[in-house]
């Protein structure tokens, strides 16, 4: 017995790397799986989508699916919507989120205390609940319809101001005391030594501001209503409405290139992402 | 916007600063204090504005018929009896809590194991690759994605039936019948969301210290017991992180249901957020709308404080 529970033990740790490694890589080609075979569809002709068993490899590789897309809906004003409204978004988040987080962690003033607790609960409201209400208030400032009606209400971050308060709270205090002593200001400080630290910080408020928004459905899908006005996702759901039954291939070249900036910030910014999500947990 | 105003507005004070310098407290208060009003305000009033004149807007709303065109008119708990009888709502709520209720437990589950696994000996670059496949989905939008999925779970020429055909199964109806249209969805919901638990369970894992693990070994513990005993209790705190992001995020499901099967067939798969989109914004139904919003809000609520109330008793704190 006493012989026999070491060597089986031992067998099982030899073994057992292998059939664990094999079991992750099965689960990572499921994961990937889905996106690989509309990448490969994308690049088959239309009569080939259909085919079964599906040819990861197309055996005649062609670009008239991407064509279609670009015949179908106009991808570049689309492409351009989104980017401005990311962009945008990503950018006023990273000023208001740093500006508030530095607020919350090292400037004194009255009802801190109640007003940070009024940004952390904040999170806890999902924004379908008042969104009737979201698109009421932009209805009467005139801005539905518009790319504005997007950009302006996401500007303010409870998760970005969590974090970079976190951020802040995080760097030395005596930096702050002996600028201090040097004569500077509360700005000065803020300006010349606490900001520039925060630069890794706000990169993860604005990476996941950029994910997010890129993707967003539910709001685009109320506050636009003329297709001139689409983000991406919304033209990529009404292209495939466009064309009922037709072509796969050209809905899912839609699809990839719609993926492509995301794709770009997943390995651009992997790091902060994964960072900005493991911080906390509370992103979307 | 904001950024430039901020300097503008401050600058003037910078050179007031030196002579400042002498009542030293009283003057640096002021600055700091004019400084954080400053950097407070898009925040809070963005906060105010958007977030919570909306909550109470939704509230009142919700005692009123309304449909935008004609003026508002008082319904007092009209619209929450409407709710509570109009069986899609009904149904609705049923569904997003059998949603949440398998997603979340699918997601966490998965997660757990392949944190678990990943965690194991291995290159530290298969480590990598393993890590990034599974949180890649995370990064796709979920309403393109589930437009990818609605051909891959076609009934007759999609390639989920198509490989269970290769093992000898029946083509599988995945969104057509009422009984697999929520199972798809879920899976597919699934299929893009377990990476948000499972890099929190990875972060979790790498800050369990080492010695722990190495003394129960010594103690005789291996494999499942180990996992069981040791990592799990130690990993609890992360575990309450994931499930109530988890199943905020569950309760809030709209972008899969919608474009995978809109809410069909039948009312199979309409959930709360679903309504609320119908009946504001297809019906022009405002009054009702909000009441089924305030309604997930105290749903969601609940659930949360529920969760937190229960994990006292199995969320251990190192």
């Amino acid at each position: 017995m006493s012989q026999a529970t070491p060597s089986l033990s031992r067998t099982r740790h030899s073994l057992a790397p292998w059939a664990r490694i094999v079991a992750l890589a099965v689960c990572a080609l499921l994961t990937l799986g889905p996106v690989l075979w509309t990448v490969s569809t994308s690049l088959r002709t239309p009569a080939e989508a259909f085919d079964l068993p599906p040819r990861i490899i197309p055996t005649d590789p062609s670009v008239e699916a991407y064509r279609g897309v670009f015949d179908q809906i106009d991808v570049w004003l689309l492409a351009l919507n989104s980017t401005l409204v990311t962009a945008l978004i990503a950018v006023g988040q990273m000023i208001t989120a740093g500006l508030a987080g530095y607020a919350f962690a090292r400037l004194e003033f009255r009802f801190k205390k109640p007003l940070f607790g009024l940004v952390l609960a904040t999170m806890m409201v999902p924004l379908q609940v008042t969104i009737v209400p979201v698109f009421l208030v932009l209805k009467s400032m005139g801005l539905t319809d518009t790319l504005l009606a997007l950009i302006i209400p996401a500007f303010p971050t409870a998760f970005g101001t969590f974090l970079m308060r976190q951020y802040f709270l995080g760097m030395p205090k005596d930096l702050g005391e002996a600028a201090m002593l040097d004569g500077c200001g509360p700005w000065r400080i803020f300006r010349s030594v606490y900001a520039p630290l925060a630069a890794p910080g706000l990169a993860i408020v604005g990476v996941l501001a950029f994910n997010y928004h890129w993707n967003e459905f539910f709001r685009p899908l109320i506050l636009e209503t003329s297709g001139q006005n689409y983000t991406l996702p919304l033209g990529l759901v009404s292209l495939q409405g466009n064309l009922g039954t037709g072509s796969i291939s050209v809905v899912l070249a839609g699809v990839v290139l719609s993926m492509i900036p995301a794709v770009a910030v997943f390995v651009v910014g992997q790091r902060p992402l994964r960072e900005g999500i493991t911080s906390a947990g509370v992103n979307r | 916007m904001t950024n430039t105003r901020i300097p503008d507005a401050v600058r003037p004070k910078q050179p007031a600063a030196p002579p400042a310098a002498a009542a030293r407290p009283s003057a640096r208060d002021r600055g700091a204090r004019l400084l954080a009003t400053l950097f407070l305000a898009p925040t809070i009033v963005g906060i105010v504005v958007f977030t919570v004149v909306p909550i109470v807007g939704s509230v009142v709303l919700s005692l009123f018929h309304w449909n935008v065109i004609d003026s508002p008119s008082f319904a007092g708990a009209a619209n929450y009896r409407e709710v509570f009888t109009d069986s899609t709502v009904l149904v609705s709520f049923r569904n997003t809590l059998v949603f949440m209720v398998f997603a979340v437990a699918l997601q966490l589950l998965i997660a757990l194991v392949l944190a678990l696994a990943v965690n194991g000996r291995m290159p530290v670059w298969l480590r990598s690759v393993f890590r990034s496949a599974f949180f890649f989905p995370l990064v796709l939008s979920a309403a393109s994605i589930s437009v990818v999925m609605k051909y891959l779970f076609n009934q007759d020429f999609g390639v989920v039936n198509w490989l269970l055909g290769l093992v000898g199964v029946a083509p599988v109806p995945w969104l057509t019948s009422e009984n697999a249209a929520m199972a798809t969805v879920i899976l597919v919901y699934v299929w893009q969301q377990f990476g948000f638990s499972f890099l929190l369970f990875v972060g979790g894992l790498n800050n369990i210290p080492k010695e722990i693990h190495e003394a129960a070994s010594l103690d005789g513990a291996t494999g499942l017991r180990k996992h069981l005993g040791v990592t799990l209790p130690l990993l609890s705190p992360t575990l309450l992180v994931a499930s109530v992001v988890g199943i905020i995020n569950a309760l809030q499901v709209f972008e899969q249901p919608y474009v995978l099967t809109n809410g069909g067939p039948g009312d199979a798969t309409r959930t709360a957020v679903m309504v609320i989109y119908e009946s504001a914004f297809e019906q022009l139904r405002f009054g009702e709308a909000s009441a089924v919003g305030v309604l997930l809000f105290v749903l969601i609520m609940a659930v949360t404080a529920l969760q937190f109330r229960l994990s006292r008793r199995f969320v251990h704190y190192q």
